[in-house]
């Protein structure tokens, strides 16, 4: 499991890219990720590109990051999920909590 | 260890050496290097003088007379136990065999002949840091098997207070089969069944995030809520949004609980269910196809009361039907090249079963073969709920609350709800907790429940809201009637009203229960020829033959929209005379 961030170029984008099992060893890293203090930081992109697995861990870790980004108000998208990651957040319905494309 | 060492202090050092030459030129070499010495001529002697002197280290000769340093060095080691007490030999030998035999005798290093006083101090210096670093892990070993000890004693107090909470409910019914872990509240499952006072039960199945002690705190006043509300006679929105509420207000943000909840009423045939993350449930319907119940909301403790959908679906069911839901345990069992069990496999295995075959069983067994392993991992929960004719299940303990108060013998009580109230106020565990403070009522809380509650639903349902109750003679009907209440109570206006009159006086040896409820619909004709013919086509057929059988009487007034019902009852011989 590892974790990458990298910005947008106007700088206002947060991409966290997660590799592998997103899962609770993940925990301290991916708080890490977004934890930066920095105000530019507007939007958060999820990319779940190269994740394999997600289990409810992971859910709670994104609650804490949507409540970062400032709870219903916060813009965080999560993105490229595989089948198994999207059966995991329908079943959830995080759907209703954020933007999943 | 009781002496507190550092680097720096004076060490106990034993020497034992049949040649008396040896014994002093190492006892000066080792003094002068400022640490204590006793020395001693053979084996022995050599155990005796560890006995007494407790030494730190000890050089011990190979061949002495008697008791040779291998022999004594295994009992040196012996009498040290826990604690190391590093043995260095002190040898002119050379052979490699014979060196190797000290060390299995319990030998640390060697020392050759003749001794070099730069050496002798670096291995006693190398011996004691290890020796230091030795009594260090031991305590911390010892203060992490003290801690572990009392977590293991907490957590078993945990669980028996958790077992008060959660345990007292009818998973034992004949009906239900489950496999929980013995465990189970400490991964984070949850499973609990409560008999409803009108019969029926109703079932939660949940798994919070976590384990251990945060999963446990957060099952217990689910629990709470569940049982409480269940037996005070709620409905299962009002006891999820209960429950979604405390959670939400008391658990950390990344914790929550992904929960099924199941309504059966096996009177009326009504299946009310509710699933917030977790994986599909099964009702398998011996009639008909299989019908799933997919996660269509929020898990429980995400989202504030506003946001919270408490919304529920609803299926017709038959005895001989069986409902079955499992915690992701299951579809994410893995078998040895980390393949998943899945939800289509799931389905697949209770599609094709054998006829003799619970589901539950079939399942496990499925499992069982996926894994190739014979023993369940114990963070899966499964439950499985047969339908079964309403009466089946008399015998089940209700678990209304017990105050320790008596309560009034004889009152009157009005109560109305009225517009917009009917579609989101549920008036009937108010009502029915009013008649339970009449201490010899509460052992018929079950009886008194479902009075009240075909009142009020012939009253709001056919009366305020019109609704042919024919409907429901087809699981298609059946799914209309309901869409169609929900529609009409939204659109409820402000004359639209059911009243309720209760009044109660206690006798010697029992009571009488009068109930009157009114509604402002226009009601029906409830004269003879009226009445059978509506019964024929079923209208409040079921309902009024129920109120029939419980109550001594029962009289329709106005033009049809008024019922009085009179329930007589008297001290059962089991029940503790009544201190009131």
């Amino acid at each position: 499991m590892a974790i990458h961030t990298r910005r947008s170029e106007d700088g206002r984008t947060l991409i966290i890219s997660i590799e592998g099992r997103f899962d609770f060893s993940s925990h301290q890293s991916f708080r890490d990720a977004y934890e930066h203090g920095d105000q530019e930081v507007s939007d958060y992109v999820i990319d779940m590109s190269d994740t394999t697995y997600l289990d409810s861990s992971a859910l709670g870790m994104l609650l804490l990051l949507r409540d970062y980004a400032g709870g219903d108000a916060g813009r965080v998208r999560i993105e490229n999920c595989n089948n198994d990651v999207r059966r995991i957040l329908s079943i959830s319905n995080f759907e209703q909590l954020f933007s999943i494309k | 260890m009781d002496d507190a060492d550092t680097d720096a202090q004076p060490l106990r050092i034993l020497i034992a050496d049949d040649s008396e030459s040896d014994r002093l030129i190492l006892k000066t070499m080792v003094r002068r290097q400022g640490h204590d010495v006793m020395t001693a001529a053979d084996g022995v002697e050599a155990v005796e003088s560890f006995r007494s002197f407790k030494p730190q280290i000890v050089l011990l000769d190979v061949m002495m007379p008697g008791m040779d340093g291998m022999e004594a060095a295994r009992h040196i080691k012996a009498l040290a136990g826990e604690e190391l007490v590093p043995i260095i030999f002190l040898t002119s030998l050379s052979d490699a065999d014979a060196l190797a035999r000290c060390l299995e005798a319990g030998g640390d290093d060697f020392l050759s002949k003749p001794y070099n006083r730069v050496i002798i101090e670096a291995k006693i210096n190398a011996f004691n840091r290890m020796r230091l670093m030795h009594g260090t892990l031991s305590r911390q070993r010892d203060l992490i098997r003290d801690r572990n000890e009392q977590l293991v004693k907490e957590q078993t107090i945990a669980r028996r207070v958790f077992d008060n909470i959660a345990h007292t409910g009818c998973l034992d019914a004949p009906n239900i089969r489950y496999h929980a872990s013995p465990l189970s509240v400490f991964n984070g499952d949850v499973l609990f069944a409560c008999p409803r006072p009108s019969g029926g039960m109703n079932i939660l199945i949940g798994d919070f995030t976590g384990h251990g002690l945060p999963a446990a705190i957060g099952a217990m006043p689910v629990a709470e809520i569940f049982y409480g509300m269940t037996s005070k006679g709620f409905l299962i929105g009002d006891i999820l949004r209960e429950i979604n509420q405390k959670l939400w207000r008391i658990l950390p943000t990344d914790m929550f609980c992904c929960a099924a909840f199941l309504e059966l009423d096996f009177h009326l045939g009504n299946l009310t269910f509710w699933n917030g993350g977790l994986p599909g449930g099964f009702l398998m319907r011996h009639n008909h196809g299989p019908l799933r119940m997919p996660s269509r909301h929020l898990p429980l403790g995400v989202v504030s009361g506003d946001r919270f959908s408490a919304e529920v679906d609803t299926a017709k069911i038959e005895e001989g039907d069986t409902v079955l839901f499992v915690t992701d345990g299951v579809p994410e069992a893995t078998n040895a090249m980390g393949e998943m069990f899945g939800e289509a496999r799931l389905a697949d295995v209770l599609e094709t079963r054998a006829e003799d075959e619970t589901p539950l069983e079939a399942v496990l067994a499925a499992i069982r073969t996926f894994t190739g392993s014979e023993e369940i991992r114990d963070d899966l929960t499964l439950v499985s709920v047969d339908v079964v004719a309403s009466n089946v299940l008399e015998e089940l303990p209700l678990r209304v609350t017990q105050s320790a108060l008596s309560g009034p013998s004889r009152w009157t009580c009005e109560y109305e709800v009225s517009g917009e109230t009917l579609s989101h106020f549920n008036p009937l565990p108010l009502l029915l907790h009013i008649c339970m403070e009449v201490p010899g009522l509460r052992r018929r809380s079950g009886e008194i429940y479902t009075i009240l509650s075909e009142l009020y639903t012939n009253a709001l349902e056919h009366g305020v809201l019109e609704l042919p109750s024919s409907w429901k003679s087809s699981p298609e009907g059946f799914g209309r009637y309901y869409a169609e209440r929900e529609r009409r109570l939204r659109s409820a206006d402000r004359e639209d009203a059911v009243r309720f009159r209760l009044e109660h006086e206690t006798g010697d040896k029992g009571g009488v229960l009068k109930v009157y409820c009114s509604d402002s619909g226009s009601g029906f004709d409830y004269t003879d020829g009226g009445l059978s013919s509506l019964r024929q086509d079923g209208y409040a057929g079921r309902g009024l033959a129920l109120l029939h059988q419980l109550c001594e009487s029962l009289t329709h007034q106005g033009r049809g929209n008024e019922v009085e019902v009179v329930y007589r009852w008297t001290i059962d011989s089991r029940e503790p005379p009544s201190l009131a």
